[in-house]
């Protein structure tokens, strides 16, 4: 059976698109090596438009309208600029409200682009641009450790990363976050508490990593200006273990961090980027794999939510479980020596 | 059935699951058209496949090991049509729910009327409706421009204007949508559907034509304003469906083009089967299919002249599941639990099903937790599509749950249940039938294979209906009634095609069973008490009726309705423990 597979490798190729959501001007070139916070691509983007009745406000048909329009499209307009002027001698006109491009002129109507902001893409992790994406973006390769998460709040940043895990279900409390984090990436364990991310914010920190994060706190995690990433699951969960190890073992490396949204179909996912030196290009992740006896599994639900195992074999056709479903499932040990039996759906490859 | 109708011809149906994909093949046996059997495979819509084809062909593989006979080449290409050393099919058709639910803009004249009409419409398959749009909106135009651009639908539905009424009002909606869809990239340019007044087809073609991805037309879903017609409509949004689905679900366009073009949505798909099942028995009560899938819960009803099909993602057991708390409170989740289990252990499972949603429950109290949220999410459900039931439909009181005969129900949450009595305890309690009922479960999720094998083979659902491949649970008896806990309510008495006979006395807050096997009959009467109803009037019994057994035989429920829960926790867990146990739990 096809197996779902959660990436925690310790040293792997990594090959990533950074596109713009629209098309824009890509600043990178192909071979270029980039920085984490270097912009590859930017674009402009209105955030509002104004639709001018230009006939109704001259009194004339649209057909008439439109012989009175002055401006054509990708016209760039100053505030006030006159758009139409009617006729007769006190004769009205239409002017641009604010400073705006025009984008459709017709039927005595002109659309406005207004209050146009700027969109930069930056890199996110220190690689190599292998491609360039006219309009769009880049792809980056990159060597070095991979850690997949199950949740992100959209943000991106990078920067050293502080280990304040002393277990692999520590929980982060206020009292943990002093000055001297500043700029740092936090590997924080469990987030049970809103004055820990308040605390965070307020530093400010460049990232968190956490092993979980209590459901009541996914809205203002969302509201937080630094990446937060959820390894293992929302509620109160410890990290797996091979996380835990392939993160803690790490500290004090700058890190990368993708905190964005978990996408099931685009394949998008938080991810924790640890950047190595590499004198060749270590081998890419497998991205599928098959449940066999040896497999390093993850458990995706209880029991043993979130624990590693090994499958020690895999059972033929359907097994009763507990719940008295009967499913196709696998014996596992899991690492704390307990031999358990999980249905195949409930697990994930690591690797 | 004379035999010259039946073609002999082998048809396989594949449906595309948000967590699993199933072959099912259906061939002429002794000159009918049966089900022989299914091969299930994890569904490839999401990455790192992303390719829903794969997914198909590995749930054909997996049939292939059951039936011992080629159905792929060796490309693992379908072999069409069958060949004469046996392997391959003849025909295919194919349904389909994965995917996010469609994020759709719904556009109509007056608010309460075509835009109601619409939201009806839009209802009708895997949508979630981002905004709506009237006449008597306050948005200025370039705000409704600046709307579309933000949230980018993937489709819109329009509705509005009386055949032969508005024509300018309609133009004023259309052009902030054209507008808004000029500025979009072309590849991000919706789906429009207009289904409003018929005389406006050239204006819209106009206006939106060259700037929508697909531009739809069916006849007015509100030819009046005392006069709405949705059946039409959802046929052409289920096409429209299928178009923005195989540019979002890359191999839905090679499972189509082998299909020749017979791919559904599986909602619309079991519509059809339930409109054709409503015509088919012509009973005056309604029909009833409910499907709680990972996808979404879907409510299909059959009426006497009227069918509705609802469609709620917002309630599916899968990836939306961290929305259930918007439309609920966890005490209500947790009321249906046989176990003491805390609030914040719903809360995380809710989270963690979301996150992967094809994981099934392994241990007890994940099961609890499980079916608890599954009972709350079809509760949901038909409440909130009992408001579009026709008020003409066959009611003992308009606040309850119409008459519905039989009720069939589908979807993993249910057909997955340990036991038959597990899945009929989710229904009464979601559900709460009303008076005489026979249940029926879709082990194989066949309804909505069936709705799409009708529309290359009329035969084929008639035949594999009356075959036996859907697992009936048996007949249940819900009196409508509020009583003391412990008064009798009715008398009820069973005798069989042997003779024998077996007696019940149903008190208020049991549930009863009488032992009636899968292929047996049986006569049934009841005496109800006064003023109990069980769809005859009150206090109007039933004698010498024909009766089909089942997995449980003859469920009596005297639990009352609305569903009379105790308040106090500890006692009502221990009754559904009691209610779970009559029902064969251990």
């Amino acid at each position: 059976m096809l197996a779902p597979v959660h990436h925690i490798i310790g040293l792997t190729t990594i090959i990533r698109e950074r596109l713009l959501p629209i098309s824009g001007n890509v600043a990178a070139r192909a071979q270029q090596k980039v920085t984490a916070g270097e912009v590859v691509a930017e674009t402009r983007w209105a955030r509002e438009h104004v639709l001018l009745d230009v006939a109704r406000s001259l009194g004339v048909t649209p057909a008439a309208a439109d012989r009175l329009i002055k401006c054509q499209v990708d016209d760039k307009l100053a505030a006030s600029s006159e758009i139409a002027v009617g006729k007769g001698l006190f004769p009205r006109s239409v002017r641009a409200p604010r400073e705006a491009r025009v984008v459709a002129v017709g039927g005595g109507q002109v659309l406005l682009e207004v209050g146009e902001s700027k969109i930069e893409l930056r890199a996110g992790f220190p690689g190599t641009v292998i491609q360039v994406i006219p309009n769009r973006g880049v792809v980056i390769q990159a060597s070095g450790g991979l850690v997949q998460c199950v949740w992100g709040n959209g943000r991106i940043d990078s920067g050293l990363m502080v280990n304040l895990m002393q277990t692999p279900a520590t929980v982060l409390i206020p009292d943990q976050v002093d000055v001297s984090l500043r700029g740092s990436v936090i590997l924080g364990g469990r987030i049970e508490h809103l004055e820990t991310l308040q605390a965070l914010a307020e530093l400010p920190a460049r990232g968190l990593v956490a092993s979980s994060i209590v459901p009541g706190l996914l809205a203002k995690a969302r509201e937080m200006r630094y990446p937060i990433l959820v390894t293992d699951g929302i509620g109160s969960l410890p990290m797996n273990s091979v996380a835990y190890k392939l993160l803690s073992t790490n500290a004090k490396r700058d890190v990368a961090l993708n905190a964005e949204t978990f996408d099931r179909y685009s394949g998008s996912r938080p991810e924790i980027i640890i950047p190595l030196p590499t004198s060749s290009d270590p081998p890419m992740p497998n991205e599928t794999e098959t449940f066999v006896p040896g497999s390093q599994v993850r458990m995706r639900r209880a029991p043993a939510m979130g624990m590693i195992g090994s499958i020690v074999s895999i059972k033929p056709g359907l097994t009763a479980l507990p719940s008295g479903l009967r499913a196709p499932a696998a014996e596992v040990k899991l690492e704390n020596n307990e031999n358990i039996i999980v249905p195949l759906v409930n697990m994930e490859v690591v690797g | 059935m004379p035999t010259s109708i039946v073609t002999a011809n082998s048809m396989l149906a594949i449906d595309i699951g948000a967590a699993n994909t199933r072959a099912v093949l259906f061939d002429v046996i002794e000159g009918e058209y049966r089900f022989v059997a299914s091969g299930i495979a994890p569904s490839t819509a999401e990455s790192p496949l992303r390719d829903v084809s794969e997914g198909a062909r590995n749930a054909i593989q997996a049939l292939q090991g059951i039936l011992k006979r080629n159905l792929l080449d060796v490309s693992r290409n379908l072999i069409l049509p069958s060949q004469p050393d046996g392997s391959g099919v003849d025909a295919l058709v194919v349904t389909v729910s994965a995917g996010p639910a469609v994020r759709t803009l719904v556009v109509g004249l007056l608010k309460d009327v075509s835009l109601e009409s619409a939201r009806r419409l839009t209802e009708s398959t895997y949508t979630r409706i981002i905004d709506s749009v009237s006449l008597g909106g306050q948005r200025k135009p370039e705000q409704q421009i600046d709307t579309i651009l933000r949230q980018r639908p993937e489709m819109v539905i329009i509705a509005g204007g009386t055949n032969g009424g508005a024509s300018r009002s309609v133009q004023k909606l259309l052009e902030p949508i054209g507008l808004a869809s000029y500025l979009l990239p072309e590849e991000k340019r919706p789906a429009v559907l207009f289904a409003g007044n018929d005389q406006l087809v050239d204006e819209v073609k106009a206006l939106v034509g060259s700037l929508a991805s697909h531009l739809h037309f069916s006849s007015n879903i509100r030819p009046s304003l005392d006069k709405e017609n949705i059946p039409p409509a959802e046929s052409e949004l289920a096409h429209m469906f299928i178009k923005v689905r195989k540019k979002q679900l890359k191999g839905l366009d090679i499972l189509d083009l082998w299909a020749g073009g017979h791919t559904l949505p599986t909602a619309f798909a079991t519509g059809r089967m339930v409109r054709f099942l409503s015509n088919v028995y012509g009973s005056p009560k309604g029909l009833l299919s409910v499907d709680l899938g990972a996808s979404s819960t879907v409510i299909a009803a059959g009426f006497k002249d009227k069918s509705v099909l609802k469609v709620y993602p917002q309630f599916g057991q899968g990836e939306n599941l961290t929305g259930l708390l918007n439309y609920t409170s966890i005490d209500d989740i947790l009321r249906w639990s046989t176990l003491d289990i805390p609030p914040t252990a719903i809360i995380d499972f809710l989270h963690q099903k979301a996150l992967y949603p094809a994981t099934i429950p392994a241990t007890r109290e994940d099961l609890v937790i499980a079916q608890s949220v599954a009972k709350q999410s079809l509760f949901l459900a038909v409440r909130e599509a009992r408001k579009d039931f026709p008020r003409d439909a066959a009611f003992i009181k308009p606040t309850l749950t119409p008459l519905f005969d039989p009720i069939i129900a589908g979807g993993a949450a249910l057909s997955d249940a340990s036991r038959p009595g597990q899945s009929l305890l989710l229904l009464l309690d979601s559900v709460q039938p009303v008076g005489i009922s026979t249940v029926i479960l879709d082990q194989n999720n066949l309804m909505p294979l069936l709705g799409a094998a009708g529309s290359v083979n009329n035969i084929l659902p008639v035949h594999v209906l009356e075959s036996g491949a859907f697992l009936s649970i048996g007949t249940v008896v819900c009196p409508v009634v509020t009583a003391k806990y412990g008064a009798t309510i009715l008398k009820a008495k069973v005798v069989y095609d042997t003779g024998a006979e077996a007696n019940v006395d149903l008190k208020y807050g049991f549930l009863e069973v009488l032992p009636l096997g899968s292929g047996e009959s049986g006569k049934m009467s009841i005496q109800p008490a006064r003023g109990v109803d069980i769809g005859f009037g009150p206090g109007r019994g039933v004698k010498n009726m024909q009766i089909n057994g089942g997995a449980l035989g003859v469920v009596f429920d005297g639990r009352g309705r609305p569903l009379d829960m105790p308040s106090d926790p500890v006692r009502r867990r221990e009754l559904i423990k009691k209610w779970d146990w009559t029902l064969g739990g251990g």
